[in-house]
C-alpha cells in the first residue's frame, strides 16, 4: 500500500482579524472560525492529486489536538482523504510533541511520504516538519513549490530565499508546502455527506506513548505596537520634496 | 552562569550573509554571553575571515567537508549539534536556511525551538510574533536545557566589523547521510541590493497588471538604488518571481524607506514591513489599508506618479 500521510492543523481561520486578551493571557479564540491551516490544505491537495495520478493508493489525514480537530479532518475527508486519524490531546502542544505523536503515527502507517504545511498561522513556529523528519531520521524538503515523485526518490523544487532551489530526496520523506506548490479544490455538498462514513479513529497521545511535555513557558501575550498614521501628500513632487526632506532620498 | 551561544553563520561558499551578523548582535543583548560562530562549509577560509571581524564573536569554528558545498538541512544539523555540546543556546537566522536547518537541529537535540526570536530578555525569556505579528508572545524556558532559536532579522541592527577572533578548525567524524542530494538552484541575476538588506525598497502588487507592468519599479528602484518586492498576489499572478515576496510568508524586511505601490495592504504583507523605518503608500484606493500604516500616502494612478517620481529624483 502506497500511503501519503497530511499533516491537518485546526487554526483560526486566514480572514480573522485576532485580538490578545486585555489580561495578556491569550489570545481570543471564543466563537471565531476556525479553519484548517491553508498550508496544510495545500498538503492534503498535493497527496490527492498524487492518488489521483496513481502514485499513491492512500492519503491518511492526521490531527494532533482537542476533540474539535475532527471537524477539520472531517473537511479533509471531504476534500478526498480515505481516512483520518485524531491524536485526542489538550492543553497547550509544542511543535516537538506533535512530531513525536506524527512519528507514532508514522511507525504505525508506513507512509511513502509525509506531506505538512511549512508552518500553521496562528504559532508560525514553523517547526513540525523539520523535527519530524530529524526525529524520523527521513529527509526533509521545505517550502515546496513542485513536488515529483520517481520510484523510490522525489524531486522537489523548493522557493528560497535565492529563488528556486531543486532537491532529490529518497523516500520516504518529509516535505513541506509554500503556497504555490497547488491551489486546494472546493468541497462539495456531496463531499460532505460522503465524508460522514469515511472511517475517522481517535487515539489518545499518550496512549501512543508521547509525554505532553511543555518545554516554553508562554509568559504574556501583548498586541502589537501599532504605527502612527501618517500624512496625504497630493502629488509625485509633494512626495519627493518630504522623502528628501528626511534624507530618503 | 552566563549563557554560551552557538551561531549558525548563514553563506554562499563565499560570503557570509548578512542574516549571520543580526544573529550575532541578537546574541549580544545577552550580557555576558560568549558567542561562537560555526561555519560549515565545503572550504570555510573566506566565510570564517569575515565571521572573525564581527564584533562580539569570540571564537569562530569551521567544519570543512565536501559534503557542504551546497547548504543542505540534513547534512549540516548533525554537525552543529555534534559542535553543539558546550553551549546553552545555538541560533541561527530567521531565512528558509535556517528555519529550515534549526528545527532539524533541535530534533536531533531534542531541544525546545524558540522561532523568530525579535527580543532576548534573559537567558531563558525570548520575546516573538504570533498570528502574523498580530501578537507578541513572550516565552520562557522551563527547564534548563539547551534552547535553540531563530532570530528574526529584522528586529536587529548588524552587529559591527572590526574584531579579530581566532578561527579554529573542528575536525568531525560523523557518517553524514546521503539521502538527500542538491540537484540546482535558479536565481535571477540582478545587480539590486539585495531585498533583505537593502535601504530602500520599492514593492508593487497585483495593480502592476503585468510583468512587464513591473519593469516602472525596477526602472525607478536604478536610479535610487532601492531593491524591488513583491506582494503575494503579485508573485501568485506570475508578475514576478517568489523570491520577491515581501510577508508573513515570504521575506520580513526592515528597510530605512518603503515603497508600497498599487499594493492594498493585506494583514499578511504588513507584518513584513512593519519594521520599515519610512512607509510610503501609493494606492488609486484611498480606502486600502496600507494607508493606516502608511507615513506618507498617495492617492492617485501609480502608472502616472511612477514615472514621475522617477524624473523627479533623476
Amino acid at each position: 500500500m502506497k500511503r501519503i500521510l497530511v499533516g491537518i492543523k485546526r487554526v483560526v481561520d486566514y480572514n480573522v482579524r485576532i485580538r490578545v486578551k486585555p489580561d495578556g493571557s491569550g489570545v481570543a479564540i471564543d466563537g471565531v472560525k476556525m479553519s484548517i491551516n491553508p498550508f496544510d490544505e495545500i498538503a492534503l491537495e498535493e497527496a490527492l492529486r498524487i492518488r489521483e495520478r496513481g502514485g499513491a493508493d492512500e492519503v491518511l489525514a492526521a490531527s494532533v489536538g482537542p476533540a474539535d480537530c475532527q471537524q477539520q479532518l472531517r473537511t479533509a475527508l471531504a476534500m478526498g482523504a480515505d481516512r483520518a486519524l485524531h491524536v485526542q490531546a489538550d492543553g497547550v502542544l509544542e511543535p516537538l510533541v506533535v512530531a513525536r505523536a506524527l512519528l507514532k503515527l508514522v511507525e504505525r502507517e508506513q507512509p511513502l511520504l509525509v506531506i505538512l504545511g511549512k508552518q500553521a498561522i496562528d504559532d508560525d513556529n514553523g517547526q513540525t516538519g523539520q523535527l519530524l523528519a530529524a526525529l524520523w531520521n527521513r529527509p526533509q524538503a521545505t517550502y515546496a513549490s513542485k513536488l515529483e515523485l520517481a520510484d523510490g526518490s522525489a524531486r522537489v523544487t523548493r522557493e528560497v530565499d535565492a529563488g528556486l532551489e531543486t532537491l532529490e530526496v529518497d523516500l520516504p520523506a518529509v516535505v513541506t508546502t509554500d503556497l504555490r506548490l497547488n491551489e486546494p479544490r472546493y468541497v462539495k455538498l456531496p463531499d460532505i455527506m460522503k465524508a460522514k462514513k469515511k472511517p475517522l479513529d481517535t487515539l489518545g497521545l499518550e496512549a501512543l506513548g508521547v509525554s505532553p511535555r511543555q518545554q516554553l513557558r508562554l509568559v504574556r501575550f501583548e498586541p502589537p505596537p501599532q504605527r502612527q498614521k501618517g500624512i496625504r501628500v497630493k502629488d509625485a513632487a509633494e512626495l519627493v520634496a518630504a522623502l528628501k526632506k528626511k534624507g530618503l532620498l | 552562569m552566563s549563557a554560551r551561544i552557538l551561531v549558525v553563520a548563514e553563506h554562499d561558499g563565499t560570503r557570509l550573509n548578512p542574516s549571520t551578523a543580526k544573529c550575532v548582535s541578537c546574541a549580544g543583548t545577552l550580557a555576558g554571553a560568549e558567542i561562537v560562530v560555526a561555519v560549515c562549509a565545503a572550504d570555510a577560509a573566506a566565510v570564517a575571515a569575515q565571521a572573525a571581524q564581527l564584533a562580539g564573536v569570540s571564537r569562530v569554528l569551521t567544519v570543512e567537508n565536501p559534503a557542504n558545498r551546497h547548504a543542505l538541512a540534513a547534512v549540516l544539523a548533525p554537525q552543529v549539534v555534534a559542535l553543539a555540546a558546550p553551549f546553552s543556546h545555538v541560533l541561527g537566522p530567521s531565512t528558509t536556511f535556517g528555519k529550515d536547518l534549526m528545527a532539524r537541529v533541535a530534533g536531533l537535540l531534542d531541544a525546545p525551538q524558540v522561532s523568530d526570536i525579535m527580543a532576548i530578555e534573559s537567558a531563558q525569556r525570548f520575546r516573538r510574533p504570533i498570528y502574523a505579528g498580530n501578537a507578541i508572545l513572550t516565552v520562557e524556558l522551563a527547564g534548563g536545557g539547551k534552547v535553540v532559536g531563530t532570530v528574526r532579522a529584522a528586529s536587529f541592527e548588524a552587529a559591527a566589523t572590526g574584531g579579530s577572533a581566532p578561527i579554529e578548525k573542528v575536525a568531525l567524524h560523523l557518517e553524514l547521510p546521503t539521502h538527500t542530494r542538491f540537484v540546482s538552484v535558479s536565481a535571477a541575476k540582478t545587480d539590486r541590493p539585495d531585498l533583505q538588506t537593502a535601504r530602500r525598497v520599492i514593492s508593487g502588487g497585483r495593480a502592476l497588471g503585468s510583468a512587464d507592468g513591473f519593469k516602472i519599479l525596477y526602472s525607478l528602484a536604478d536610479k535610487i538604488g532601492a531593491a524591488v518586492g513583491a506582494s503575494r498576489a503579485a508573485v501568485d499572478a506570475g508578475y514576478a518571481p517568489n523570491e520577491m515576496q515581501v510577508g508573513q510568508t515570504g521575506k520580513i524586511i526592515a528597510p530605512e524607506l518603503y515603497v508600497a505601490v498599487g499594493i492594498s495592504g493585506a494583514i499578511q504583507h504588513l507584518t513584513g514591513i512593519k519594521d520599515a523605518r519610512t512607509i510610503v503608500a501609493i494606492n488609486k484606493d484611498g480606502e486600502a489599508p496600507i494607508f493606516e500604516v502608511a507615513d506618507f500616502g498617495l492617492v492617485g494612478d501609480l502608472f502616472q506618479i511612477i514615472p514621475e517620481i522617477e524624473k523627479l529624483v533623476g
